[in-house]
This record gives C-alpha cells, structure tokens and sequence, in this order.
C-alpha cells in the first residue's frame, strides 16, 4: 500500500500516531488522474485509523473521514497548516456520502475507530467534526449515547473547512447544500464514459458482423461500409447519453432523466440523418431512431445515479414507465435494422 | 438549484411537528435545504428538493422525521430487481460504482 504521505509521527498518551504531509506529490496528482477514469478506483484506499496533521496535542481538533484516498487527499490538503487529528473510517475505498449510504460510514463503524485508537486518550476533549454527508450513516445523538463524543457535522466540501473553523465551527447555509455544478458533473465524465465496459467493443463487433446480410447472402464489403456507420451511430448514442446530458443537465426541459437522453438522443439522430448516416432505406432510417433513442435515454436515466438531488422514489417513478419504452425501442430497432438487411422502403 | 430539481409530489419524508424539540439537527443535516425551524418547530419548506438521503431522520433524537430513504440510481434499482432485493449500488466485487 502507497504511504508516502506519511511523514513521521506525533507521540501520544495512546502511543505513537502517524503524522501525514498536508501537500501533494506528484504521484498523488497522478494517481487522482487516474482514478478519475476508473482506474484501480475500488483499490484506492489508505489504512484506516488515526492519523496526525502538523502537530497536534491534547487540545487539538478531530476531524473524521473516510478512506478513499482522493477524498483523503482532499482532506489532508483541506487541513494545510492546522494543527489536528484526522481519524480514517474504513468505507473499503468508497467516499464519504456513498458509504453512508451504504453503512460503512456509520455510527457504529465511527464508534469502533473511537474506541480501538483510544480517542479518548488522544484528545482531553470530546469532539468530532464528521462531514455533513457522513450523516446519512451516522446518527450524532447515538454515537454522543455510546462514545460521550458530540458530533459536531461540518461542511459537506473539503475546502470550506478554513472558514468554517475560523467563523467558530458554524457553517453557512452554501457549506451545507449540495450543488451540483458543471465542473462537477464533467468530473464524472470519464468514470460514466467506462460504464459500458466491454459491451463498448462486443455490439458494436456484432453490427459489423452482421452488417454484411444482404438478400443475396453476405458482402465483406457490406459488412465494413454499413458496419463503420453502425459504429457511428452507436457510438453518437453513448456519448449523448453519458457526456452530453450530464453536461448540459440542467438545461435540458423535462425533470425525467429518461426524456432528456431521449430528445438529446433524437437531436443527435437527426444530426446523423442530415449526414447521410442513417442510411437511404426508411426501415433503416427509422431503426435507429429507436435504437439510438432508446440507448441515449438509458444511459441518461443511469446517471440519476452520479446526480446529487434524484430522489429513490422519483426513479422507481421514472423508471417504471421509462424502462419497458427503453427495451422495447431497442429491441425494436435492431429487429427493423436486422429487416433493412434485407427490406427496402 | 437551477434547473436541478427532480419529480414532484413523490417524495416519502414526513415530520411529525408534535414530536419536535426544535433542536434545529434536521437542519444542519440536509444538503438540500428542505428544513426550516421557527420557534422551536421545524417544517418542511421545499419537500420537492428532497432526495430520501435519510440523514435527517437518523438524526432526529425525538424520532420526529420518517423517510423511506435508498439510493436514487437507475442501476441500483436495476440490481435490486435482478436479485430480488431492495435497491442496492454494491455492484458486485469487480464492478465500478458509486
């Protein structure tokens, strides 16, 4: 495991604590990059446990998080000239808001770091500051019951928590809403774009393949001049669905994910029917507007996922109708492209 | 919130007043601004900016808040469906998710 942030350690009535640097190497910036296009993403961990920030003592505050390193790292460089205690729950690499909604970022896994690096000896006060979004999982009364520690929750960014301490702990109403920015929605761009896996090569190989049926039997020839515009096509249908709806989310009329990758979708297929694209045949043509359509909505609706305000019950709502349309457009069009092999209109 | 505000008339939260302290932690908790609190009650002020995160509930000490709280994501569902189990973003021991 990666530990080149640590950088010495601090003594204390519970015994020696690591102490981290506040500042990135170029491998952390590196390994940022990285992760942010899904790479080693569900190993991106650090050892969980309590950690030191310059040099604390006894006085000093504690702050909790979790211990996926990007968030670490945001953390530990949040705290850049403070003196303090960061204590690490182990959410098994998943970042803050996520585990707690998962339960790894919970009471009684915050309650089990208290005891096991005897906070209690560390620290002759007894405060935590937990990020807000931690409290999907943690419940601040119960862990007071169990711990005598008071929670206090403090912004949900990283970065505001200078002017949270210096304002005396309280933080304003922007440090407790989440947002969901553009520059945060394009952030996850790349993660969204390594959704498909390796359905990414396989359907688009099957189109080539299967491009070349025609009524007299099979054309290599075929096969590659409708295959590359298959290609298009479908590749056109990821991209609407997963780069372009994210970014421009909130512009885009409808409050369903589902229709905003569909009008995106039918956007783009005209945009490919003005290049000749789509083919001459109507049956062609009309193919992929259900299959382009039906693909971009479902890829649109995946990213209520990676959106910060979708509500459980608003995509069970959406998806009840959305989904049965989305399967039976895509099906739908492949039988009618399939047909084009050999039908003309 | 600009143009991010999601389906209206769904969301589960309920706040039973009678049982609130005013003790404001509704508040502190909600990323999404929903809560208010004026002479020691709170009251729901933009119930459709909800997200069923549940923070609130949780740490609501009177038990004053129910919501039916999971993961607002497609996928999630889709997995719950295939394995017959509520709404889940564990996506398996190789898969990328949240």
């Amino acid at each position: 495991m990666e530990s080149s942030y640590i950088t010495g350690s601090v003594a204390t009535k519970a015994g020696a604590v690591p102490r981290i640097s506040t500042t990135w190497s170029t491998r952390d910036v590196w390994s940022t990059i990285k992760v942010r296009w899904a790479i080693g993403r569900m190993k991106y961990k650090v050892n969980p446990g309590l950690y030191a920030i310059g040099n604390p003592d006894e006085s000093a505050r504690v702050f909790a998080t979790c211990n996926f390193k990007l968030t670490f790292d945001l953390v530990r460089r949040a705290l850049n000239g403070m003196n303090a205690w960061l204590l690490v729950l182990d959410t098994r690499g998943i970042n803050v808001w996520c585990a707690a909604g998962k339960g790894t970022f919970s009471t009684s896994e915050l309650v089990r770091q208290i005891n096991s690096v005897s906070l209690g000896k560390v620290v002759n006060h007894h405060k935590i500051i937990v990020p807000q979004l931690g409290a999907v999982g943690v419940s601040a009364h119960e862990v007071k019951k169990q711990t005598g520690f008071s929670v206090i929750y403090g912004p949900v960014r990283a970065d505001d928590i200078r002017e949270f301490i210096q304002t005396g702990l309280k933080a304003t109403p922007e440090m407790r809403n989440v947002e969901f920015p553009l520059w945060e929605r394009m952030k996850l761009i790349p993660v969204e774009l390594s959704y498909g896996g390796y359905y990414v090569l396989i359907v688009p190989a099957l189109f080539f393949i299967l491009a070349g049926l025609n009524p007299s039997g099979y054309s290599i020839i075929l096969a590659f001049d409708d295959g590359i515009r298959a290609c298009i096509n479908l590749v056109t249908a990821y991209l609407t669905g997963l780069v372009i709806v994210p970014v421009l989310l909130p512009w885009i009329p409808f409050r369903r994910f589902s229709f905003k990758g569909l009008a995106i979708g039918w956007v783009a297929t005209m945009i490919l029917l003005f290049f000749h694209l789509l083919g001459q045949n109507f049956i062609e043509i009309a193919s992929w507007f259900l299959m382009i359509g039906g693909l971009s909505s479902f890829l649109a609706m995946n990213f209520t996922g990676s959106s910060t305000f979708t509500s459980l019950s608003g995509v069970q709502k959406e998806m009840k109708t959305a989904l049965p349309i989305q399967i039976g457009m895509a099906g739908l069009g492949i039988i009618l492209w399939v047909a084009s092999r050999f039908f003309t209109l | 919130m600009n143009g991010l505000i999601y389906l209206s008339n769904v969301v589960t939260l309920e706040l039973d007043q009678a049982k609130c302290n005013g003790c404001r932690m509704c508040m502190v908790v909600c990323p999404h601004n929903v809560f208010s609190v004026d002479n020691r009650k709170a009251a729901i002020i933009h119930k459709d900016l909800c997200m069923e995160c549940g923070a609130c509930e949780i740490n609501c000490p009177e038990h004053a808040i129910s919501v039916r709280s999971g993961v607002g994501c497609a996928a999630g569902i889709i997995n719950g469906i295939l394995r017959g189990t509520e709404p889940t973003c564990d996506c398996g021991s190789t898969g990328n998710c949240c």
